[in-house]
């Protein structure tokens, strides 16, 4: 079927089964390679995008319900060339070890600090939710403060 | 670093290539513990083994490519590791840039590929990459800049001693030249004799938290991953292997799967079944219509596993035996402990992309072992080692579960019969059915006080599967001629020297599915069963398990520095044997690699739900190349062991392994994780200790001991749950 959608502020109409994984198209039609396979069952989180700027795990999203929709991956988070204020922030932790899980975790971030611009521990424990194999989550809610003090700067 | 390599692909055909011949040094470590047997040779090899640091094994006789400069003056080192996770790129660069006076902005570390550089015949393990490397690292860099220096001054038609190094620029009296600039046009490299290193205080990089090199691109989720790597016009594949342990198949039927959409052929193999399609989720589509009848010969259960792999059962090896044994008829305190199989659980599933065409293969992935995988794909394909070039990428997580990608060669044979590129990938379901389990493991702990409240006696008996024996990396007959499965005896024995009758001994039995490499081996439970002990001898007793543990050690070197991180890390975490409010403290110490580590867990108990709030943790890594990364370690190993120790647990389940995804394979989350992780480094030695493995030592036994205090139970068994 044909589906059209707005992805990292660019329109993209796409003809492939509606059942597809959103993920798939993603990576493989539309050559982003930031959105991560992990688990294929909404499970780990390193598929994590924002649909209408809601965290989504796109490995179980068919790609037909985002027919309309804007979507933003890893690649589109930061405007103008600039750090995205979640990724500015992994980077003066030096959050990543490996990497593979870390989009999906910047997304869900950037996610939630526009639902709730200043977290305490329990909203991160409850809201981020992802899989780290390496175990940076120390590091990773150090980040998470420290993004939100510099969204709230840029506001 | 993402657009600087791109930019570098696209002027690979005018970039000048310098081959350097180097002689390579080695490291060795001392080895913990005494090995009692008759053979003199074994005794030597397992005392080496037993620690687990090789000498580098680089071809380092061969002409081979370490160093290649962009004419953009830009520096690429061709790794014979790689990186996955550690930041070892980044400690490699640390290292080039002081020792060839480069800017850490132009240099570029990447995993060298099996025709561009040299690799290490030991693969990427063991956390050795640094400890290996260093020294042979900072001498070729050294010999490197020399190399350059002597050019410059032909060129220049000026002496040696005119000319200066700073930051890829040669100065001299009448201005400067890059480096670039002066190997132009060089053909023939005369190496300079005795290069002399750089005194430790003309270091501006080795020892320096610099940021890791590979930072940006893995915030902006560049495509750096082996999963990420494409070929023009490639297909999509998906293997069908067989799910219950020891199955084969018994009649297959894919008549209707290669009626479905974008399925492209079905390749059947030895055991398995690929199905190729135009995308990977019609390949998934289809693998779900194809029939399979399976010959399963014994439906294995978590009782016979159980009752297959226990101490008194499998082949006994002593692997440390000072002075007398227990004997039946002493008094003495006994206890068993367990661990589970466990998954490695790598974010990255395994994959790889390959294509076969003119009689040449060229494979991309991950993997820790890129010659291996070399000689896989050449032995499946037939063809000469040579012709088959394997590149290795970015690992998302390797933890050892890629030291073994024998799918490469599946991928390859697959895309050979289709005549097009194959990228293939597991699914999680497979990653968590076809791992290479961390083995479970049983223990029986002995032990006695003396009079004078010290430990009279410690025995630590343990059974465990497979973890070096039958892998690539310990050949049949190096197991053989060991005796013993040196992976899992990584902590076993017992490392304190006052301990006048000590012994280990391992019982060892290949399971009926794959055991192998688990980050830190069998450090994590064997320090587990020994350190609850102590703690346990130790309140039972009414004796301060901290002030026993010292009572324990020797005053040799490496007891001292035994000594040193459990005396820093009792004082740093303010430590009790007192509750505090609703919550507790856990210490234990281990030594893994010549590296000691001492943690202290403070966890809390509120409304039946327990939580490692704080981890303390003295780890002495020797030199610290990259402090923050080590610390970085430290952190990770922490809560991976906290997942190890208090979540995780594969099963058998009609016959199969079980769980087969994230979620009900129980890990920890952030939610899990300690806020507060306040490590502290002592650099003991003057050289790199390897440093992923051994924080994973204390941590199980640590919050064991803290649960003890919390809740009046010693937990013998992990995962540790509160009923």
């Amino acid at each position: 079927m044909k589906i059209s959608f707005s992805i990292n502020g660019k329109s993209q109409v796409l003809e492939l089964d509606g059942n597809t994984p959103l993920l798939w198209a993603i990576r493989d039609v539309l050559d982003l390679k930031g959105t991560k396979f992990g688990c294929g069952k909404a499970a780990c989180g390193a598929c994590t995008i924002h649909v209408d700027g809601k965290a989504v795990r796109s490995c179980s999203f068919p790609v037909k319900m985002a027919d309309g929709k804007e979507i933003t991956t890893i690649e589109g988070l930061s405007k103008d060339g600039d750090l995205h204020p979640v990724q500015q922030a992994w980077k003066d932790e030096i959050v990543p070890q490996c990497g593979y899980c870390q989009p999906g975790f910047i997304m869900a971030t950037a996610a939630m600090l526009n639902e709730i611009p200043n977290p305490t521990d329990e909203d991160i424990d409850q809201n981020i939710i992802n899989i780290c194999r390496c175990g940076t989550y120390y590091r990773m809610r150090k980040a998470i403060h420290k993004a939100a003090k510099l969204q709230n700067l840029q506001k | 670093m993402s657009d600087k390599n791109k930019s570098v692909q696209k002027t690979s055909s005018s970039r000048r290539k310098f081959l350097v011949r180097g002689g390579l040094g080695s490291i060795g470590l001392l080895a913990l513990g005494s090995c009692v047997f008759i053979n003199p040779l074994r005794r030597s090899a397992l005392g080496l083994s037993e620690s687990l640091v090789l000498p580098y094994s680089g071809k380092g006789t061969d002409a081979n490519l370490w160093f290649e400069f962009t004419e953009e003056n830009t520096l690429i080192f061709h790794s014979p590791k790689v990186e996955m996770g550690q930041g070892t790129f980044t400690g490699f660069a640390q290292i080039i840039a002081d020792e060839l006076d480069l800017d850490m902005n132009s240099i570029i570390v990447q995993a060298a590929a099996t025709d561009t550089g040299i690799l290490d015949r030991f693969t990427t393990g063991g956390s050795l990459s640094i400890a290996q490397l260093y020294n042979p690292l900072r001498e070729m860099a050294a010999m490197m800049r020399q190399m350059i220096v002597n050019e410059a001054s032909k060129k220049l038609g000026m002496a040696v001693d005119q000319l200066r190094t700073r930051e890829g620029f040669i100065d001299h009296p009448n201005g400067s030249l890059s480096y670039a600039e002066a190997l132009a046009n060089v053909t023939e490299w005369k190496l300079p004799k005795n290069v002399a290193l750089k005194p430790s205080t003309a270091l501006k990089h080795i020892g320096k938290p610099i940021p890791r090199i590979d930072l940006h691109d893995k915030i902006v989720g560049a495509p750096i991953f082996g999963l990420d790597a494409e070929m023009e016009n490639m297909l999509h594949a998906t293997i069908i292997r067989p799910e219950h342990i020891g199955s084969s198949i018994k009649s297959i039927d894919f008549s209707e799967a290669g009626q479905m959409p974008g399925v492209v052929r079905v390749v059947e193999g030895k055991g398995w079944l690929g199905i190729v399609a135009e995308s990977f989720s019609q390949a998934l589509a289809a693998r779900s219509k194809v029939n399979i009848e399976w010959d399963i010969p014994k439906v294995w259960t978590e009782e016979d596993l159980r009752a297959y792999l226990k101490v008194g059962e499998g082949k006994q090896m002593i692997t440390q035996k000072v002075g007398a044994a227990l004997e039946d008829d002493d008094e003495f305190v006994s206890l068993s402990f367990s661990s589970p199989i466990g998954a490695h659980a790598q974010m990255e599933p395994n994959g790889a992309v390959a294509e076969v065409k003119d009689g040449k293969a060229t494979v991309i992935l991950s993997t820790q072992s890129i010659g291996a995988t070399q000689h896989s794909v050449a032995k499946a394909l037939g063809f000469k080692t040579k012709d088959v070039n394997v590149i290795g990428k970015y690992l998302g997580g390797g933890f050892g579960r890629r030291l073994d990608t024998s799918h490469a060669a599946e991928v390859a044979l697959i895309a050979r019969e289709i005549g097009r590129p194959v990228k293939f990938s597991f699914t999680r379901k497979e990653e968590f059915q076809n791992d290479m389990f961390r083995p479970p493991t049983h223990h029986i702990v002995k032990g006695r006080l003396n009079e004078q409240g010290g430990i009279a006696n410690l025995e630590h008996h343990y059974a465990s599967g497979d973890v070096a024996i039958n892998s690539l990396l310990m050949p049949p007959a190096m197991s053989k001629m060991l005796g013993t499965d040196v992976g899992a005896m990584r902590g076993a024995n017992i490392m304190y020297g006052n301990i006048a009758n000590r012994r280990a001994v391992q019982w060892h039995k290949t399971l009926p599915f794959a055991t192998s490499f688990w980050r830190s081996l069998g450090l994590l439970a064997n320090t587990f069963a020994i350190e609850s002990f102590i703690d346990e001898l130790a309140w039972n007793n009414q004796i301060d398990p901290i002030a026993l543990r010292l009572k324990s050690l020797g005053d040799d070197e490496t007891q001292t520095r035994i000594s040193k991180v459990i005396k820093l890390a009792a004082e740093k975490s303010n430590y009790t044997n007192e509750l505090i409010g609703n919550r507790a403290m856990g210490f234990a110490a281990s030594i893994d690699v010549g590296a000691p580590c001492a943690q202290v867990a403070e966890l809390s108990l509120t409304n039946g739900i327990v939580r490692v709030e704080k981890v303390t943790c003295v780890f002495d890594c020797g030199l610290a190349v990259n402090p923050d990364q080590v610390k970085a370690q430290c952190e990770g190993s922490i809560i991976m062991g906290i997942s190890a120790a208090m979540h995780e647990k594969m099963g058998l389940k009609d016959g199969r392994l079980f769980p087969i995804n994230y979620g009900s394979y129980d890990m920890a989350l952030m939610r899990h994780s300690p806020k507060e992780i306040d490590v502290h480094l002592i650099q003991g030695l003057d050289r790199p200790l390897p440093v992923g493995e051994p924080p994973l030592g204390p941590i199980g036994a640590a919050i064991g001991n803290a649960l003890r205090r919390l809740t009046g139970t010693r937990f013998t068994d992990l995962p540790m749950k509160l009923k």
